[in-house]
């Protein structure tokens, strides 16, 4: 009865979003104000109901029903409660249900919440993401119906894939789904500021909330996508240029282009167009990257769904979207004004200057993606593009960025002096300079992206507190925190990364019980192989101490997992946090001569990339919350001054 | 007896024969000793793609065979071929697909231009912004 309940009400759900679309369309062509009324309502309505499906479809995997088909594919009865939670989610048509419902909850929430908005626009962009999400529910009910039923039901289902029982990639998709539907949001705005031709800056700052939202989710899912890829793959990377990496990168991309340009239009009036673009931008993006990883044209350690004929559904509901509001834009961007004007030296040039770096790096990211499957599309050549074509193409310009990054907020709006600029940055050039000095003499044979970016990260660092400097720290607006917390993270990131890159070491070696390894200032004693059994595994777990020059010895333990249900082995590595770095262990298989594989990294600095990603994602956060905060003061200041006069 | 003994001894060196018909893969855990060659082996073995994984090199890979293309791209280092030669060997045998570093040729031209086209867009459109705001403002007074 669940599944048939969840199935009536996507239904349901999909309704209301044909009748949001309907009322949208009919009430813009025939000019006819009393159709809009009804457009709220049914917006909540239809968030309730998509809701109310994806919780039934949780419940479902919670009482693991193994008469419905997806549940027998993603679950076992003998699991742990939170991975069969997440195992709604952990699989195709669940993801894509997830998808739809963020999208109807936050078209629920506009219907609640916008009140600035002029009411075509908010009419307008309420029929545009119906119009999305009737795609997406076309899919569901037409191509893949998570509630399918099977018969003879089983005794027990085929569990979820080991390496997706973990908490990281519990919460890593409906983080980015959260990231991709803000940007779908973006999209709807933008959309609906087209067609009734209202770009100004009462939309930038209506769509700016959403567009930062988007944005702390999107960095956090890429963040913790990366923490779960180098702990639980078992080798220690943390980004691989992997084609479903990429995928949420370019969304990523384009969202913080959209994020600065947006705070342009919203504060000057400036690059209108530009900021249209790319909110469509933005959003074609997400989708591609939905089709990349949800139609099986990539193989790759992410995509566990593998299915041509969905492929084709999602193409042509990409062609429709992405097509269509590239036709939009070609023929209203004529009518849309540039806005106000400025110097190229000014806080507005290094806005446009970060807009296409960031841009030029989302291309490069797109071909080198894409170009291998365009290949294999056209001719019998296959070839692999990976991290040297992508650090050499993107490295030097990302660098650019951040360079730019650290001297932007220093510049005044409209125009500056150069002369100017430079008095204001002269400590963190200085500092950068030193550090650099310092590197090339200190240390031995560390490539040039990392040794640059490492010096850089120096200057940045404090020069991304510079816009504090003098100033009343108790009445700085939050989004000015909000910009130099996230700033000073894209600093700690690169430190991680390039501390990684260039100082890790490792140590691989067969080991018998009572040997002894040293890796850099750590003495690590492989002390003994022991059995022991989790809820749905058994493992294999090496008792390991380790011991930091003469501190107290730490006792870890990396497994090898065996899970019963999937016939499938993951290493389990053990980590050792300090300050100044992570020890990295891991268990392979053993010899004939009895012999263990331990393969040991210690690898310095490397946690600074994630607090590095948090720190961003937490700024952006601060931001989005003054920006609110300020909007609803400005408003209740109106309704005060409206009152007094 | 002597007969029997032969096939006794015969029998234990079974696995051992086995051994031979299949070559083991002494380096794919297991280092160099050189540091110099182990790194010039580790930077080749990250451009390596595992053709039997799903987007991983061989660097970081539990499939048997990045193992053996680890040992080998291990002991072809150790008996002095430059990573270029063997990355170059490698491709002669699987194809272009082994190499993360597309070579550029005919087809791959296109991407490795990609980066500067980009680049060279992106300043012609920042100039033209600049430029025609610049003759905007003349207009304006």
């Amino acid at each position: 009865m669940i599944a048939e309940a969840g199935l009536i009400a996507l239904w349901l759900a999909a309704s209301m979003a044909f009748l949001q679309f309907a009322l949208c369309t009919i009430g813009l062509v025939k000019g006819q104000d009393e159709f809009f009324a009804a457009i709220r309502p049914v917006a909540i309505a239809q968030g309730v109901l998509v809701a109310l499906s994806f919780l039934l479809l949780v419940w479902l995997f919670v009482r693991s029903d193994m008469s419905v088909k997806l549940v027998v594919a993603n679950s076992v009865a003998i699991k742990p409660l939170i991975y069969k939670i997440s195992g709604a989610w952990g699989n195709h048509e669940g993801s894509m249900l997830l998808w739809v419902a963020i999208m109807g909850l936050a078209g629920a929430c506009i219907g609640i919440f916008e009140r600035n908005l002029k009411t075509k626009t908010l009419v307008t962009t309420l029929g545009a993401q119906a119009f999305i999400s009737i795609g997406f529910y076309a899919y569901l009910l037409i191509a893949s119906n998570p509630f399918e039923r099977i018969f003879p039901v089983p005794a027990d289902g085929q569990g979820l894939n080991p390496l997706l029982q973990d908490i990281g990639l519990a919460l890593h998709p409906p983080t980015l789904y959260i990231g991709y539907v803000g940007l779908s949001i973006a999209f709807s705005f933008a959309v609906g500021a087209m067609i009734t031709r209202d770009v100004g800056p009462e939309f930038a700052k209506a769509m700016r909330p959403w567009v930062l939202g988007a944005w702390v989710f999107l960095t956090l899912g890429i963040t913790a996508g990366s923490y779960w890829a180098y702990y639980e793959l078992g080798w220690g990377g943390w980004w691989f240029w992997d084609p479903v990496e990429n995928a949420s990168l370019m969304p990523w991309l384009a969202a913080t282009a959209l994020l600065h340009s947006v705070t342009v239009l919203a504060t000057r009036d400036g690059l209108r167009a530009w900021t249209l673009m790319l909110a469509v931008v933005a959003f074609s993006m997400s989708m591609i990257g939905t089709f990349l990883v949800r139609s099986g044209v990539l193989t790759s350690v992410h995509a566990f769904a593998v299915d041509p004929e969905r492929g084709s559904f999602i193409l042509a509901l990409l062609a429709i979207y992405i097509g269509g509001a590239m036709a939009l834009f070609a023929l209203r961007v004529g009518t849309v004004k540039e806005g106000s004007q400025f110097e190229p030296v000014s806080r507005e040039g290094a806005l446009v200057a970060n807009n296409l770096l960031l841009s030029a790096i989302l291309g490069i990211v797109f071909i080198g993606t894409l170009y291998p499957l365009v290949v294999e599309g056209f001719s019998d050549e296959m070839i692999s593009v990976g991290p040297p074509y992508f650090n050499l193409a993107t490295g030097p310009l990302a660098l650019i960025l951040v360079a730019i990054m650290a001297a932007g907020p220093l510049l005044r709006w409209r125009r500056d002096q150069a002369k100017a600029l430079l008095n204001r940055i002269s400590i963190p050039v200085f500092l950068t300079a030193a550090a650099l000095f310092a590197l090339v003499i200190f240390t031995t044979s560390m490539s040039v992206l990392p040794l640059l970016g490492l010096a850089l990260a120096a200057g940045i660092a404090v020069a991304s507190f510079a816009p504090l400097w003098k100033r009343n720290l108790r009445r700085t607006p939050m989004h000015v925190y909000g910009m130099v917390l996230a700033h000073f993270g894209v600093a700690v990131a690169l430190v991680g990364m390039a501390s990684e890159t260039s100082f890790t070491e490792e140590k691989l070696v067969a080991a018998t019980p009572g040997d002894e390894i040293m890796v850099n200032n750590w003495k690590i004693k492989f002390q003994a192989i022991e059995p022991v059994a989790g809820p749905n595994w058994t493992a294999l777990e090496a008792r390991v101490t380790a011991q930091y020059e003469d501190e107290a010895i730490h006792e870890i333990a990396p497994q090898n997992r065996m899970f019963a249900s999937a016939q499938m082995q993951t290493s389990e590595a053990a980590l050792l946090t300090r300050w100044n770095g992570q020890l990295y262990v891991v268990l392979g298989d053993s010899d004939e001569q009895g012999r263990w594989q331990l393969r040991v990294w210690w690898k310095p600095f490397v946690t600074l990339i994630w607090y590095g990603g948090v720190l961003i994602a937490l700024g952006g956060l601060l931001a989005m919350i003054g920006r609110l905060r300020r909007a609803v003061r400005q408003k209740q200041q109106r309704a005060y001054a409206e009152a007094v006069i | 007896m002597t007969r029997f003994l032969f096939l006794f001894a015969l029998l234990f060196s079974a696995p051992v024969m086995a051994q031979n018909a299949l070559p083991a893969s002494p380096y794919a855990h297991q280092q160099l000793d050189d540091p110099v060659q182990e790194e010039k082996a580790r930077s080749l073995m990250e451009e390596l793609r595992c053709l039997k994984c799903q987007s991983q090199s061989i660097a970081d890979s539990d499939a048997p065979m990045a193992g053996d293309m680890r040992s080998q791209v291990r002991e072809r280092i150790a008996a002095g071929a430059t990573p270029e030669e063997v990355r170059s060997w490698l491709i002669e045998r699987y194809g272009d697909w082994v190499t993360y570093n597309p070579p550029v040729n005919a087809i791959t031209w296109p991407l490795w231009i990609a980066p500067g086209v980009l680049l060279i867009f992106a300043i012609w459109l920042a100039r033209g912004l600049f430029r025609r705001r610049k003759t905007n403002q003349k207009d304006a007074s």
